[in-house]
């Protein structure tokens, strides 16, 4: 019975071919956006571990996070040193780490800060050890993967950090790899570690009227400078100085706080009403592709009316002829679903494969969801469902006036 | 009426194929069909002849058990078919009985090859490859076996209705107007194909028309009269 049931969809193979690519992408944007969110959000809430505020220059306080905390976007601007020692001496603050940004090598961001930064984050050390002298590097797990760097390795690094070519390269002035991170999941596997006047070492050589033309206005006031950070990440050691000093800080100084809680709630709401409506179509969609399923079989079965009460006649029981066509709609359904599945890992793949921002957001179409079942689940019940009304009114006529009259 | 007592105890293989004893049938309190009573002997091929609306669907119907008579019985192969509750009709239509039905019904989707082994499968539970290629043979279908039933001529479809409905090994063989809307030529050879067919695999026609051309080739008929106008 079951080849009987791929012998009708193949029969009215276009058909079926439509239905299946219907119900596919119905699941395909369900898994996309089920996929999307969750690892976006799971993400954001392990890189943004231990970091309570964030303190950097003026601008967007989205900005200051995505670029200190994310390291996606560029920075605000940069701070005075003194500002970290500033903030250690705030009653409250359990720790500051100066984080100063500018450079980077093949794409990877190189970081000048404290060894307090991979502690934040629980990243250990793979082998080697840290970072200690000036020009002494750590790298995360992916840039050893991807550049294949060991210990002892020296490299310069590139002026800028927007991805794919590299700037100007500080070409005097080489790093040397000293350690390699393990693997943490957080966007530290993506970062070159070292202290902060490494950084400053780097653009001290370099002459202060040297500008590079294809560095943007904000990319070069961005740059580290001589005795400047980029950004001050800021862990409380009570919940007073939580609800004191981000105000006090964006009040009373020229410098900016941001809390990374607060603007990636805001930056998921932004983008959260985004996806309920993509949601929330996915989810007529798989409506749609069910009515459609539903009136496929419908009129198939119709015109079937006479090969059931016939199949009936010469033995078929009625949970053969229940079960013939319920197959039917699974089958469709199964393979609708199974498509789904592989264009949604497809796009999440192919999206985290030639977007940079995604890939280093950890993007990775091979991590799967408990809520794919059910997506799954959904999809094979609309199919049973859509196969079964009909099945059950072809059980309800009579056989010999059937056999008397369908033609 | 009958006793069905008396009937179950003619169950043996010398007993007639089909038994009827008293037999009629009312719809909307007229008598639409009445036979009262008839024997089919195995290997009598037997034509039921009258005129359009003198009950032989309705006959045909009390034979395969899609009907209950509402007076007296039938029994087939010995057991007493109008008594046997539905599930029970199933199994003994699906053990004795094979059909050939006026409007073919081959399933289109699946090839002539295809369609006997559904019948095969359902009938028997098991696929019997071999057997199928020689009732293909048989019916003179090789060339076609692949093909599906849209493709097939007229006589053709014939040809693997016939197969379909022997492929089972039924002892009986019921056809409702077989021939009605086939020329003279391809009347005669489907009334051919049908005795070559049963007498091969021993099985007994039971054909139902108003078709006087095959008339002839009957030795066993049985009349019946157009109903009273009421
Ligand atoms: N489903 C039905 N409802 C009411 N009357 C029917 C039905 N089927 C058959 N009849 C009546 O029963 C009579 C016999 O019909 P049928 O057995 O089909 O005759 P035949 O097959 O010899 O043409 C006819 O008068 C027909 O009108
Ligand atoms: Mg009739």
């Amino acid at each position: 019975m079951i080849g009987l049931s791929l012998a009708y969809l193949r029969d009215r193979g276009l058909n079926t071919a439509l239905n299946i690519l219907l119900l596919a992408l119905s699941v395909a944007s369900l898994v996309i956006l089920l996929l999307f969110s969750s690892q976006l959000e799971n993400r954001f809430d392990r890189d943004a571990q231990g970091v309570d505020m964030v303190v950097g220059a003026k601008g967007s306080p989205l900005q200051l996070i995505l670029s200190s905390v994310y390291h996606v976007d560029i920075p605000t601007g940069n701070v005075p040193l003194e500002t970290v020692d500033l903030l250690r001496r705030q009653l409250g603050v359990a720790e500051a780490i100066p984080l100063a940004l500018g450079d980077s090598f093949r794409s990877f961001r190189i970081v000048g800060t404290e060894p307090a930064y991979p502690a934040l984050l629980g990243a250990s050390l793979a082998d080697g050890r840290m970072f200690a002298a000036k020009m002494e590097a750590v790298i995360g797990a992916d840039v050893a993967a991807r550049t294949g760097a060991n210990l002892g390795q020296r490299f310069v690094g590139g002026h800028g950090m927007s991805s794919g070519e590299d700037g100007p390269r500080h070409e005097e002035t080489p790093f040397i790899v000293v350690g390699r991170l393990q693997p943490t999941g957080t966007v530290i596997d993506r970062l070159i570690l070292t202290r902060v006047d490494s950084v400053w070492e780097v653009h001290g050589i370099e002459r202060p009227d040297a500008h590079h033309d294809d560095e943007s206005e904000a990319e070069h006031e961005a740059h580290a400078g001589a005795a400047e950070v980029t950004a001050v990440l800021v862990r409380f050691g009570s919940p007073i100085a939580a609800v004191r000093l981000p105000g006090f800080i964006n009040r009373q100084t020229n410098l900016q706080a941001a809390v990374p809680a607060v603007e990636v709630s805001r930056l998921l709401a932004l983008v959260g009403v985004g996806l309920d409506a993509v949601r929330a179509f996915a989810v007529l969609l798989m409506l749609t592709a069910g009515l459609s399923i539903f009136v496929a079989l419908l009129t198939a079965l119709k015109e079937r009316e006479g090969d059931m009460a016939m199949l009936r006649v010469i033995g078929a029981s009625r949970a053969a002829i229940i079960g013939q066509v319920a197959s039917e709609g699974l089958i469709l359904a199964s393979a609708g679903a199974a498509l789904g599945l592989l264009l949604g890992h497809g796009v999440i793949g192919m999206a985290a494969a030639s977007i940079e921002q995604l890939r280093a957001l950890g993007l990775n179409a091979l991590a799967f969801h408990p809520g794919e079942a059910l997506i799954v689940a959904a999809a094979l019940g609309i199919g049973l469902i859509a196969a079964l009304i009909p099945a059950l009114r072809v059980l309800k006529t009579d056989i010999a006036e059937t056999l008397a009259n369908a033609r | 009426m009958s006793n069905p007592d008396t009937l179950t105890n003619s169950k043996t293989a010398q007993g007639p194929l089909v038994e009827a004893r008293g037999l009629s049938h009312e719809r909307d309190g007229r008598t639409v069909m009445a036979i009262g009573d008839w024997q089919l002997q195995p290997g009598a091929h037997a034509l039921l002849l009258g005129p359009s609306g003198s009950g032989k669907t309705t006959f045909i119907n009390i034979v395969t058990g899609l009907l209950t008579p509402s007076h007296g019985a039938i029994s087939v192969a010995g057991e007493v078919m109008s008594a046997l509750p539905p599930v029970a009709r199933d199994g003994l239509r699906r053990r004795t009985i094979g059909l050939v039905f006026q409007t073919l019904r081959l399933i289109p989707a699946l090839s002539v090859t295809d369609n006997l082994a559904l019948a095969q499968q359902l009938a028997l539970g098991h696929v019997d490859r071999a057997a199928i290629a020689g009732m293909i043979d048989r019916v003179g279908l090789s060339h076609r076996a692949a093909a599906r039933p849209r493709q097939l001529s007229q006589g053709e479809g014939q040809r693997a209705a016939i197969a379909r409905a022997l492929i089972t090994r039924p002892r009986l063989v019921v056809a409702d107007e077989p021939t009605s809307a086939l020329d003279d030529a391809n009347a005669a050879r489907m009334i051919d194909l049908m005795f070559d067919v049963a007498d091969a695999t021993g099985a007994t026609l039971l054909v139902a028309t108003h078709d006087g051309r095959i008339a002839p080739r009957f030795a066993n008929r049985l009349n019946l009269m157009a109903p009273v106008a009421a």
